[in-house]
């Protein structure tokens, strides 16, 4: 008995070391098996909806489905076009107007902030990104809706109307601009997270060798800072792109759901999310409506496959 | 003596710990003064006191006076910028900014002097390259990516980059710790060259290199100068029981 021992015997461990190291080895194979089963789910919902989809792509041309602009599936119409710029239109609403405001955010409180007031806003965004989006829906409804009507419609289009992007083709609140609005709000938090954090991994050596010739904060952030960041930025407006691209809940409360190309912010809008859950379940026996709308959700988790994808690899080289 | 780094009773606290207590001390124009003590007395701490880069740090309390030429760099209404155009740091690690070569030595001043046209900035650049002794290496490169020299480089033009805001004094925190030996070596053969018209502050934690570059001494033990004073005095004569055995390698 050294010195080391100071265990008592009473807890150990008295089975022999195989059984220590079958029970390590069934532990590391069951683990592995577990986190292959999201692979495994999405390869299934993949080709689920490819299976499901692939009636309405032998039946008509590709181009005819996504450039058809009238959608009328009791005549087997199937044109997506107004889908497909209706999310268009709102997603980037939404991350145009998410984007300054969250740099600055992310700025303001990665380098101007004492630590005591980044220690209360920071939890705050967090918490905003974890709202769920029906409330925010429920909100643009009630706020943002109205707040269109009543004030964007006749101060923005009463004065620059005579733009088709400001024009006045309908009467009420709901539209691209409230639905970017909504979205804008949904996606800021997830922006500004991804650019904090992106702005932590900046070493603060190169923040130091500017100040240390006499630069001010700002000189440091907009010709060092930024710069340097400048594909982390990138990928954060593709994942907050790709987020807005896929709500569907908060949008579809605010948009109208009118299929229709928007050709206004104060048109109504379409987008493709809300068209899958509008309708399905609901199809009757229309021939080809089941598949067409499968194909729409096959579409959708492609291209936000895509950009998280785009976002994922310019990210890697931050970490570090 | 010339002060011109003149400290009275300065302290600073991290948060609750202190890491300089009771500092006044004169720092000479010109020549190199070396700042030496064991890891954590504070030497790093006193130097970034000189370019208010204490402050950097929200946590950071600083009472006393630091005067360069007699003027408090802590006054209210100081410009904390033209403190450090006057007052540059080599730092630890070389860092160069992610841009070209040319443009980390245009950097500075670029900031200070908008209006400077481009042929007048690239004559500065070159002088400034050239007084680090680096011009010859980089002359046929100027738009390459700072990052690809090698660290010793980097080291070289972190000092062009510094040397062109025309600052009047020198911090150096350790500015050979992490270079190789040859390029170490570079490093000190410039920073005795430029003696003569800067004033220069080093940190350093070897006693070698304090012994090859300082002209004048302070020895700091636990965030207090135990001594200071002119070089040869101070290696050859120590008055404090704590400089002979940091001296004599005791600790």
């Amino acid at each position: 008995m050294g010195i080391f021992e100071i265990r008592s015997d009473a807890g150990r461990d008295t089975r022999p070391a195989s059984a220590r190291h079958r029970q390590d080895a069934i532990a590391q194979r069951w683990s592995l098996r577990i986190t292959f089963i999201p692979l495994i789910v999405l390869g299934f919902v993949a080709i689920a909806l490819i299976v499901r989809a692939w009636p309405i792509l032998q039946t008509y041309p590709l181009i005819a489905l996504l450039f058809g602009t009238v959608w009328k599936p009791s005549a087997g119409q199937f044109g997506l076009w107004p889908f497909i710029t209706g999310t268009l239109w709102v997603t980037s609403v939404g991350v145009i107007l998410a984007v300054p405001p969250s740099i600055l955010t992310a700025i303001y409180i990665s380098e101007y902030a004492q630590t005591r007031t980044r220690l209360i806003i920071k939890p705050i965004l967090d918490v905003l990104a974890a709202i769920p989006p029906v409330v925010y829906g429920v909100w643009g409804l009630l706020a943002v809706v109205p707040f269109v009507e009543s004030v964007l419609v006749p101060g923005l289009s009463g004065a620059l109307g005579f733009l088709p992007l400001f024009a006045s083709n309908q009467p009420t609140g709901f539209s691209v601009l409230a639905g970017g609005i909504v979205l804008a709000v949904m996606i800021t938090p997830l922006i500004i997270a991804v650019i904090y954090e992106i702005l932590h991994t900046v070493p603060n050596d190169l923040r130091q060798a500017s100040l240390a010739v006499g630069a001010t904060r700002w000189e440091t952030i907009w010709r060092v800072l930024l710069p340097y960041i400048m594909p982390g930025i990138i990928a954060a407006i593709v994942l907050g792109a790709s987020r807005a691209f896929g709500e569907t809940i908060a949008v579809l409360m605010v948009v109208g759901n009118v299929p229709k190309v928007p050709t206004s912010l104060f048109d109504t809008a379409y987008p493709l999310p809300a068209l899958i859950a509008n309708n399905y379940g609901e199809m009757m026996s229309i021939p080809l409506y089941d598949a067409a709308l499968l194909m729409v959700a096959l579409v959708l988790l492609v291209v936000v496959f895509i950009f998280n994808l785009i976002a994922m690899m310019i990210l890697r080289r931050f970490v570090r | 003596m010339d002060a011109h780094i003149s400290v009275q009773n300065l302290h600073v606290w991290y948060g609750n710990l202190a890491a300089l207590t009771a500092i006044s001390v004169d720092i000479p124009r010109h020549g190199i003064t070396v700042i030496m003590g064991p890891s954590g007395c504070g030497k790093t701490t006193l130097l970034k006191s000189f370019n208010r880069f204490l402050e950097l740090n929200d946590t950071t309390r600083i009472s006393g006076t630091v005067a360069v030429d007699g003027h408090d760099v802590y006054a209210p209404g100081v410009d904390v910028t033209a403190v450090r155009k006057r007052v540059g740091l080599l730092a630890q690690r070389p860092t160069a900014l992610p841009m070209s070569i040319f443009e980390n030595v245009a950097y500075g001043m670029r900031i200070h002097q908008p209006h400077l046209d481009k042929s007048a900035l690239a004559i500065q650049v070159q002088h400034y390259l050239e007084v680090a002794g680096l011009w010859h290496e980089v002359a046929q490169r100027l738009d390459a990516p700072a990052t690809a020299l090698s660290i010793g480089q980097q080291q070289r033009l972190c000092l062009a980059r510094g040397l062109a805001v025309e600052p009047e004094i020198i911090l150096g925190d350790e500015p050979t710790s992490a270079l190789d030996p040859i390029s170490s070596r570079h490093i000190e053969q410039k920073l005795l060259e430029l003696k003569q018209r800067y004033t220069t502050v080093i940190v350093t934690h070897t006693l070698r290199q304090a012994k090859r570059l300082a002209d004048y001494v302070i020895f700091m033990y636990l965030g207090e100068i135990v001594e200071a004073g002119p070089a040869q005095q101070l290696f050859t004569n120590p008055q404090q029981e704590r400089t002979k055995e940091y001296l004599a390698g005791v600790f």
